[in-house]
């Protein structure tokens, strides 16, 4: 067990490293951050003292380890359009996304594992079909498309719900959440349905598959011809056996959430750091860019190592190492 | 007086209860209703197996000896239902009782072991706990007292050191120990009946003799009855009291297993018997039977052996013989050799 968990945590350091190179990459390549951070007036001793400040003199290996040593720190330098510290501006808006996010992946599971369960062990049930119709809907359905839908229906025509905005946020000082107050919680109905609508179709889609394959194998036969009834065959024989994917799909798309929440986030004007993004694309703003990257890579990365570590509790087949066994699923 | 209170138990006296099979099927028929008509499976499947007696069920695969085990636990796979016959456990007709009670029949009174022990058990739950599960399932006992039952059990069926072992994943175990958990599940509730499905066929050679062992000891000291289907003949020859011999969904020859390796009667059973080596003087190489099982959709008229019988006469292409007593014989073959000739036209 230790032996595989610092393989894993070497695995993930690599991928980090990767990342870093490219995110460094970018900062020091597209552009001179010379000329990006000062205005045309300014002379050549300006110039070559930032360059100084900047570090920019130094062999591109020196630069590469001290990017990475302030990123470890936290610094990821100054942002070129506001002024600010980068690490400071994401964090700002950082727990906007992640609840998003979070409620986003809640109301994926919440939704799509029952239905995921329902079509399959009622295949040929109305329901079954018409969750299956819904879930081709949501599959294919853009997420800007179904925001302004949402809103459109939702916010212009109903007035129901806020269609932009976080609504009022509470300070907790090192976290701002828009889970206390009603405009808050309101505010997070229309973006979170339309980021979790893609993952509950995933999930649902994802479950009835692996139920379906379950549902064939011996065990579950073998559960049945022991007498037990079908809501325990289902629902923690069948059921148990197909956690494996969903935990792997859903630390991963936690991830992908956080990066594509941008598209969600724009068309509601969600105050995250997909937005900060995009606006930060728009005015080449580098810092900020390749801090986002890094971020968002390690979100990713401990995610997976997370996930990693989550397999090995659900199958025991996992914790021991070097003691045999067949793959899941048979 | 005695004869006065058998017949007051009902119009027809009821033998003694001794002598009243654990299981009897009746003109069991299985279908399987696809798009381009109706497959027939197995047809007239009828056999008893008594108290504590195993009955051994052979044939090629195909032959509808596994889906006949399926039928009696009622888990055929759907589309494939029992079309036409009766099941009879203790007495009680249960091919028709209703998806709950069949349910509640199963694990409880009818006990089942399949080939694969490597996939039988769930791999993400320890033995303990679905032995527990199930024993709790049908019999009415307290944790506790579930977990002392599925220790003895485990003991029972010869897994040293249970105590360690019952909190051990399916995967920690050897294929032999496998099964012989998936047979303490089988007699978790102490069932009356075990359908033993090909249990040795996944198994090593040198395994194979012990579990089948271990099957016949604890039949015999609970009194189980077993239906035991493998196309195994020499785990048939080892273990089983009686044999019922398949071919293409119906029995061919049914009746005690030595009279059946020694004197098979059908013709198909002769090859089968021949097929086996070192049953018989060494051979230069291993008899078989010329040709294939014929289909389920492409069924000859008349016995369906008939186009790969040795013996065959015009009688066989048009008639198919009815399973019955070979004059002078415990054993049963459907076979016009013992039923009047292969020569004399049908009608």
């Amino acid at each position: 067990m230790l032996a595989f968990l610092l393989r894993r945590l070497a695995n993930a350091v690599a991928v980090m490293l990767t990342v870093a190179l490219i995110a460094f990459v970018i900062f020091r390549f597209v552009g001179d951050p010379v000329e990006m951070m000062l205005n045309e007036q300014a002379t050549q001793a300006q110039r070559d003292a930032l360059r100084e400040r900047l570090g920019l003199n130094a062999s591109p290996a020196m630069q590469f380890a001290r990017f990475v040593t302030n990123a470890i720190q936290g610094d990821f330098g100054i942002s070129y359009r506001n002024q600010q510290d980068v690490f400071t501006l994401i964090a700002e808006r950082f727990p906007a996304t992640l609840e998003l996010v979070l409620v986003a992946t809640i109301l994926s599971l919440a939704l799509g594992i029952p239905f995921g369960v329902v079509t399959a062990i009622r295949r040929n049930s109305v329901l079954a079909q018409a969750l299956q119709l819904v879930s081709i809907v949501g599959i294919s359905l853009p997420s800007f498309a179904l925001g302004i839908l949402l809103i459109l229906v939702f916010s212009v025509q109903l007035g129901w719900l806020p269609g932009f905005g976080r609504g009022e946020v509470v300070d907790l000082g090192f976290w701002s959440t828009g889970l206390l107050t009603a405009s808050g919680r309101k505010a997070l109905v229309l973006p979170s349905i339309t980021l979790a609508l893609f993952q509950i179709t995933l999930v649902m889609r994802l479950v009835r598959a692996e139920m379906l394959e379950t549902l064939r194998t011996d065990f579950i036969k073998f559960a049945r011809a022991r007498g037990l009834p079908d809501r325990v065959v289902h629902f923690r024989h069948a059921l148990r056996n197909c956690l494996m994917p969903v935990i792997t799909v859903t630390g991963m798309q936690i991830g992908n959430l956080i990066a594509f929440a941008l598209i969600t986030e724009t068309v509601f004007q969600w105050p995250g750091t997909g937005l900060l993004f995009i606006q930060a694309v728009t005015f080449v703003d580098i810092p900020v860019m390749a801090a986002y990257l890094v971020i968002v890579s390690f979100i990713f990365v401990a995610l997976n190592t997370v996930v990693d570590m989550l397999y090995a509790v659900v199958d025991p087949r996992l914790r021991m190492q070097g003691s045999g066994g067949g793959g899941h699923g048979g | 007086m005695t004869h006065s209170a058998a017949e007051a138990r009902g119009a027809t006296p009821l033998p003694s209860p001794a002598a009243r099979p654990v299981l009897e099927v009746r003109g069991a028929r299985v279908e399987f209703p696809t798009r381009r008509g109706t497959l027939v499976a197995t047809d007239g499947v009828s056999f008893d197996i008594g108290p504590g007696e195993i009955l051994g069920m052979v044939g090629e695969s195909g032959a509808g000896k596994s889906l006949t085990g399926m039928a009696v636990i009622g888990l055929l796979e759907p589309p494939g239902r029992l079309a036409a016959g009766e099941i009879h456990l203790d007495g009680e007709r249960i091919d028709n009782l209703p998806p709950r009670r069949r349910q509640a029949i199963r694990g409880r009174r009818i006990g089942a072991i399949f080939q694969d022990p490597l996939t039988s058990l769930h791999p993400l739950f320890t033995v303990g706990r679905q032995l527990v599960e199930t024993i709790r399932f049908h019999l009415d006992v307290s944790e506790k007292e579930g977990r002392e039952r599925a220790l003895a059990l485990l003991k029972d069926v010869g897994i040293p050191a249970a105590e360690e072992r019952i909190n051990h994943y399916p995967h920690q175990f050897s294929g032999g120990m496998r099964q012989r958990v998936v047979i303490a599940l089988a007699l978790a509730a102490n069932p009356s009946l075990v359908i033993a499905d090909e249990p040795t066929t996944a198994l090593d050679v040198s395994i194979q003799a012990q579990i089948t062992a271990l099957l016949k000891r604890l039949c015999r000291e609970h009194g189980t009855a077993v239906l035991l289907v493998t196309h195994d003949m020499g785990v048939i020859a080892e273990t089983a009291d009686r044999v019922a011999v398949m071919y293409a969904g119906r029995i061919v020859e049914i009746g005690p297993v030595l009279d059946v390796i020694r004197r098979p009667r059908h013709p198909y059973s002769r090859g089968l018997m021949a097929s086996i080596p070192g049953l018989r003087e060494r051979a230069e190489r291993l008899n078989q039977i010329e040709g294939s099982m014929p289909r389920l959709t492409t069924m000859p008229p008349g016995c369906a052996f008939h186009p790969r019988c040795p013996e065959a006469g015009p009688r066989c292409h048009v008639a198919r013989p009815m399973l019955a007593a070979v004059p002078g014989e415990v054993t049963s073959a459907a076979c016009w050799l013992h039923q009047g000739g292969v020569t004399r036209a049908a009608q």
